[in-house]
């Protein structure tokens, strides 16, 4: 956004937009001036036009603010932990689940199934039927992963011995925390149980956690995240709901450390095959980057630009960066999408996980523009994969210069969903997604896309406007 | 029931495309569950949980692509649908060119562009103005009904990024040599003018034409601007914008009577300009000490003289200058006077300029010895109750909202004012109907034929009325002054030089 001098405009050639009367228009290429006419139609809602706060700050600078601090900040994988020992304010007796706030009696199927899956992972509970009980016993602490610099696909469930990835924002000097990605199909974050996926999350823990871990630590820079993510951009990924060229990024990136702090040569195999054979491996490092992008939004007095928007299959929440302890949520969408084999809508829960942290760090469904393959999960096309993104720069504050789109010029994606934006254009943002089964215990269904819901950002508008400027 | 699968070896799709496929597959008659899958050892238990997988499917490798489809009925021929739409042409998300646009899209897509002018309804005019000034743009807001709010905080958001922000309620400005708006083809030269006050600006500039002057720029900053609430924003943006422009060497500043406070802050402003400064306030009375480089004028008429006299160096008496021309007109006219009946007594007037109806009330207060009331008054005593009917000497501004609700502003229809001359021509107290006609850019593209049309028809009823205009406008317009004022003066119009000089001409014939 140029801030072009008064002075700037005499002596220059008058070139104009007009928006209304066509007389207007008419008047001007009378006198052989250039004039561009907007097809408009009024919007649906008249809103007040926040401008100032009462305080007299400008809502755009509060923004351009937030959306600075997401711009120059970095992401790099440091080093790996166990959940309880590194993640801020995680204890024993505490689950952190995806999405808003919510209680065991309200939570979805699979939350409820990964919850359980991973108490007994844990060794809390011995059976699924001895973990429903002490789940819903409220012996245990359930806390969104986001009040813990974590986040978490799908159900989102982070137990107290699971290995995070620690990402480090340098510039800000702010972490952020995310678990391995199990892979497809019957797997905890999708709800699913059975010995099956605790003997996964066994070998994630005792075989992938230190291999990689060992790797990571020998590499003195780290391995740069975001700078994937820039790269897969430009390979057809938009890092949410399509990762195979971040996934084939990270593991070249990381194939020589692999090799050189081998101590067994088939756990190094294993662990190259368990990602190679998993596209979404490097799903949980791009969320994990966009929440370490993310962190120093928060806060921003006068913002009306979204930090966090999450689900847990239950609700739908955001927040903003003026009041970064507030949630605001609605319930949660349905995905309009495909269905794997034997699976159809009658199967699925409602929109799940923290990996709409992608759309809010202005990548994932807000780059589809970058990943056309991702929009047939609709009957899409490439074309409609531009206008996707498009519409996304209506709502949101500014583009990101780091991360560019081939196909629109290399124009840089959409960032900083700005909730006045939201409400004055009725244009709700666009989520990639994943769909578990709404039953505990079963695990991925199929994947799709929908909107934000309406009344979130609704109750954030009118609580700013209360707050800020009325 | 019966499960059919097929095998393509070496045959890799996207998952994507064949979830696709196996949605279209489901939806063929009979089919009960299908799917496609590369065979890896976790697709095989998938297929096979979900009871897809037979003898063929299992001989598939990773490279393969399993095609099962479970259905009633026994038909192999499925197999071969199922195949051939993986290849299938998908039609794709529709493109619609009928999708409207949004500003922004628009601004995104014009990167060039430096001013977008705004005149949709005032409720939707704020977030349009917001959203132009955020991505650095000027605008003209001519949208009425803006809030206060709104025209504050929208100021203070231009002043903050350095644009303007014309308006609310702008009529005219000229930038750069275009006009906007209502405007007037006027030459480039080196006057700069600011106006709270829109035909106030076109007839100034226009009269500054007619003596061969030329405008820098002319910014228009909507009537509200120099109000106690506003505080004159971008009155005094404008001002430095001017001072700071090298084209501009004289600057002139138009508005009806602003607070008394901001006429302070005005002259303190200016009183170190190394410009010289013309003010015309409309009818107030002017700062206490006048010194140069200020110039306090009271009419659009002496404005425009005086601006003439300062960026000339000529040196004349302006009053004097007046009251000559006057006297020449008056003698030209001298033999209309007494030509009324007895009941013939007052002056109608009837504008579509709301600042030319306002310049004539100034003139009449001192002109005329009983009061002029009007729609918008000089005092509240003058404002007239029921607008639809004259009383006395009345004067009145059909481009107000009262008139305008629903229909085209007088300057770009005509009608509305013919039926107000019938009407005030069927009074038999009605002297004189004196109107004023703005021609240019933005208005009807010939109001001298349609109105001289009417008043010939009137004159034929009510042959005892004298007709008297001004035309702000120029040569150069497309209407052209001087066809404009030739179809009047055919219609029986007395056509003054000014709209001042038509008010005291009216004045003058109808004084004993």
């Amino acid at each position: 956004m140029d801030k072009e001098p008064l002075q700037g405009l005499f002596g220059k050639q008058l070139k104009a937009i007009n928006l209304g009367l066509e007389g207007m228009a008419e008047g001007i290429e009378e006198q052989n001036a250039e004039v561009t006419r907007v097809n408009w139609s009024p919007p649906a809602e008249i809103l007040p036009n926040m401008v100032f706060t009462k305080s007299g700050a400008s809502i755009d600078q509060a923004n351009d603010e937030a959306c600075q601090r997401i711009i120059q900040s970095g992401a790099k994988l440091v080093g790996m932990g166990i959940a309880k020992d590194v993640i801020p304010g995680m204890r024993e007796d505490m689950i952190l689940h995806a999405g808003p706030p919510i209680t065991w009696d309200r939570m979805c199927g699979p939350t409820r199934g990964a919850i359980m899956g991973a108490l007994v992972y844990e060794g809390i509970a011995n059976d699924e039927a001895e973990a429903e009980k002490i789940a819903a016993s409220g012996d245990l602490t359930f806390e969104p992963c986001h009040h813990h610099q974590t986040v978490g696909p799908m159900a989102g469930i982070v137990s107290p011995s699971m290995p995070v990835f620690i990402l480090e924002n340098p510039v800000h000097n702010v972490q952020a925390y995310a678990t391995q990605n199990e892979g497809l199909g019957k797997v905890l974050r999708y709800g699913a149980m059975g010995e099956e996926v605790y003997q996964r999350l066994r070998w994630m823990e005792e075989v992938l956690y230190p291999t990689l871990a060992r790797a990571i630590e020998s590499m003195p820079e780290g391995i740069d995240i975001k700078g994937i993510i820039s790269q897969a951009l430009y390979m057809g990924d938009e890092c949410h709901n399509r990762n195979r060229a971040g996934t084939s990024l990270f593991l070249r990136a990381i194939a020589p450390a692999l090799i050189r702090t081998q101590t067994d040569s088939e756990d190094t195999a294993k662990v190259f095959e368990f990602i190679s054979n998993n596209d979404h491996f490097f799903l949980n490092l791009s969320m994990a980057a966009g929440k370490a992008c993310l962190l120093p939004a928060e806060n921003i007095p006068g913002s009306t630009i979204v930090t966090v928007m999450a689900r847990n299959g239950t609700d739908f929440g955001i927040r903003i960066s003026s009041q970064p302890d507030q949630w605001f949520t609605a319930q949660a969408g349905e995905v309009e999408g495909l269905y794997l084999p034997g699976f159809s809508e009658a199967d699925a829960n409602r929109d799940i996980g923290d990996s709409t942290v992608t759309e809010t760090a202005g990548y994932g469904g807000f780059a589809m523009a970058a990943a056309p393959a991702i929009t047939q999960f609709v009957g899409g096309s490439p074309e409609m994969a531009l206008r996707i993104t498009r519409e996304m720069y209506e709502i949101t504050h500014t583009e990101h210069p780091d991360f560019k789109i081939p196909a629109m010029d290399f124009r840089g994606t959409p960032l900083g969903i700005d909730i006045r934006r939201v409400m004055e254009t009725g244009i709700l943002p666009r989520i990639n997604t994943g769909i578990a089964h709404k039953k505990p215990g079963i695990g991925m269904v199929g994947a799709g896309i929908l909107r934000a819901p309406h009344a979130c950002f609704e109750d954030a508008f009118n609580t700013f406007q209360k707050n800020y400027c009325a | 029931m019966t499960l059919y699968t097929r095998v393509l070896r070496n045959q890799y799709h996207d998952s994507v495309v064949l979830m696709l496929a196996a949605k279209e597959l489901k939806g063929q008659a009979g089919v009960i569950d299908a799917a496609y899958m590369m065979g890896t050892e976790v697709n095989k238990d998938l297929l096979q949980n979900a009871g897809l997988m037979d003898t063929i499917g299992q001989s598939a490798h990773a490279n393969d692509l399993i095609i099962a489809v479970k259905k009633d009925g026994d038909s192999q021929a499925i197999l071969d649908l199922a195949e051939s739409l993986l290849s299938a042409h998908r039609s794709g998300e529709k493109t619609s060119s009928q999708e409207s646009d949004t500003l922004r899209r628009v601004i995104q897509a014009n990167p060039n562009a430096n001013i977008v002018l705004i005149s949709v309804a005032g409720a939707y005019a704020a977030r349009e103005a917001r959203e132009a000034l955020a991505s650095g743009l000027h605008v003209f807001l001519f949208s009425d009904n803006v809030s206060l709010d709104d025209e504050i905080a929208l100021k203070k958001l231009a002043v903050q990024r350095g644009l303007l922000l014309m308006g609310p309620g702008a009529g005219t400005a000229i930038i750069n040599g275009v006009g906007l708006g209502f405007a007037n083809q006027v030459p480039k030269g080196s006057i700069g003018i600011v106006s709270a006050a829109g035909t106030g600006l076109q007839e100034v500039s226009t009269l500054l034409a007619k003596q061969g002057l030329g405008v820098s720029q002319a910014i228009g900053t909507g009537g509200r601007d120099l109000s106690k609430d506003v505080g004159g924003l971008m009155f005094f943006a404008a001002i430095d914008a001017l001072q700071a422009d090298p084209e501009t060497e004289t600057i002139v500043l138009i508005s009806k009577p602003p607070d008394k406070q901001l006429v302070e802050i005005i002259t303190a402003k200016v009183k170190d300009s190394q410009k010289p400064i013309i003010l015309c306030l409309l009818g107030a009375e002017g700062p206490k000490d006048v010194s140069k480089p200020l110039h306090f004028t009271r009419t659009l008429e002496e404005c425009a003289l005086v601006a003439r006299q300062v960026s000339t160096d000529s040196i004349r008496d302006i009053p004097g200058l007046i009251a000559e021309e006057d006297q020449k007109l008056f003698e030209k006219y001298q033999g209309l006077k007494g030509s009324f009946s007895p009941d013939q007594k007052f002056i109608r007037g009837l504008y579509s300029g709301g600042t030319l109806c306002y310049e004539a009330q100034v003139i009449w207060r001192d002109a005329l010895s009983d009061p002029v009331y009007s729609n918008a008054p000089l005092t509240k005593a003058l404002s007239l109750q029921d607008s639809s009917t004259c009383k006395k000497h009345c004067a009145l501004d059909l481009g107000e909202e009262e008139f305008t609700v629903g229909r085209p502003h007088p300057m770009i229809d005509n009608e509305l004012r013919i039926q107000r001359m019938v009407k005030e021509a069927d009074d038999p107290q009605t002297a004189i109907i004196l109107f004023d006609m703005v021609i240019g850019y933005g208005a009807h593209p010939d109001p001298a034929e349609e109105i001289g049309n009417a008043i010939k028809k009137i004159k034929h009823d009510h042959p005892g009325i004298l007709w008297i205009s001004s035309v702000t406008g120029t040569e150069g317009d497309p209407q052209s002054l001087s066809k404009t004022r030739a179809k009047l003066e055919a219609a029986g119009v007395i056509v003054c030089g000014s709209n001042a000089q038509a008010a005291r001409l009216a004045a003058h014939l109808l004084k004993n």
